[in-house]
């Protein structure tokens, strides 16, 4: 008969409170957290989409909402942890699409660069034909 | 050999990672401008209406609020995970069936314009 083993694995605990031990960890969770924001305002153009829907008046309400201290600051929030999320994201192009030209590689900054720079090109592009400017 | 789902997850929230990192920067921009009362002509009643009456931009909004959502889900559900919350299948359920009820509510907006 075999020994008895009594099994009792350790779970360590696990709170929140690793995140701020090191600037890497908070870097980190600064860039998870810009989902909140990007969901966020995601369901802010779902709302902007069942005003639009109902009618002018609705829709007139809607941006006046949007003009509130709290839309204002959500959307200074939001504008920073989305942008946050675009210079990360295009940060690591590099590692998820390495690009090899005949024997070498494309420099890391190039890719991350050709992107960030397609960014702005494209922000610039959207904010002409909205008419922001 | 299991089969996984995790392609099925993991796919449209690489495709929602780089469209947000490409458009919810400026799109953002737009709705803060109208919060500062400077709104740009897209924004006006006539105009909007007219362009989400457009079966492309239809498409192209839908799209937009499904990535978003679908990625911005995933996100969470592994930032739970990571703040030691580890029901993960109850957490991933909610977080996954409120992207697509948000996509299917606003589907429906769309159909009536």
């Amino acid at each position: 008969m075999a020994e008895e083993v009594s099994r009792k694995p350790y779970v360590r605990a696990m709170t929140w409170r690793w995140i701020v031990r090191h600037p890497r960890y908070v870097r980190y969770m600064a860039r998870e957290f810009s989902c909140l924001f990007i969901g966020g305002w995601t369901l802010l153009l779902v709302w902007g989409l069942q005003q639009l829907a109902e009618g002018p008046a609705a829709w007139a309400a809607f941006l006046e909402c949007l003009k509130s201290p709290a839309s204002i600051v959500f959307h200074v929030l939001a504008l920073g942890f989305a942008a946050y999320h675009s210079i990360t994201w295009f940060n690591l192009t590099p590692k998820a699409l390495p690009l090899q030209l005949g024997e070498r590689f494309v420099p890391d900054a190039a890719i991350a660069g050709a992107h960030l720079g397609a960014w702005a090109a494209l922000s610039l592009v959207i904010l002409y034909l909205a008419g922001a400017f | 050999m299991a089969i996984s789902n995790k392609p099925l997850v993991w796919g449209p929230f690489a495709a929602g990672g780089t469209l947000t990192a490409f458009l919810t920067p400026a799109l953002i921009l737009l709705t803060l401008l109208a919060a500062l009362g400077h709104a740009p002509d897209l924004l006006a009643y006539e105009r909007l209406h007219a362009f989400a009456g457009h079966w492309l931009a239809k498409l192209a909004l839908a799209g937009v609020v499904f990535l978003s959502l679908w990625s911005a889900a995933h996100r969470l559900r592994i930032t739970c995970y990571d703040l030691g919350v580890r029901a993960d299948t109850v957490v991933a359920t909610i977080l996954y069936a409120g992207a697509l009820a948000g996509t299917g509510a606003s589907v429906l907006y769309l159909m009536r314009m």
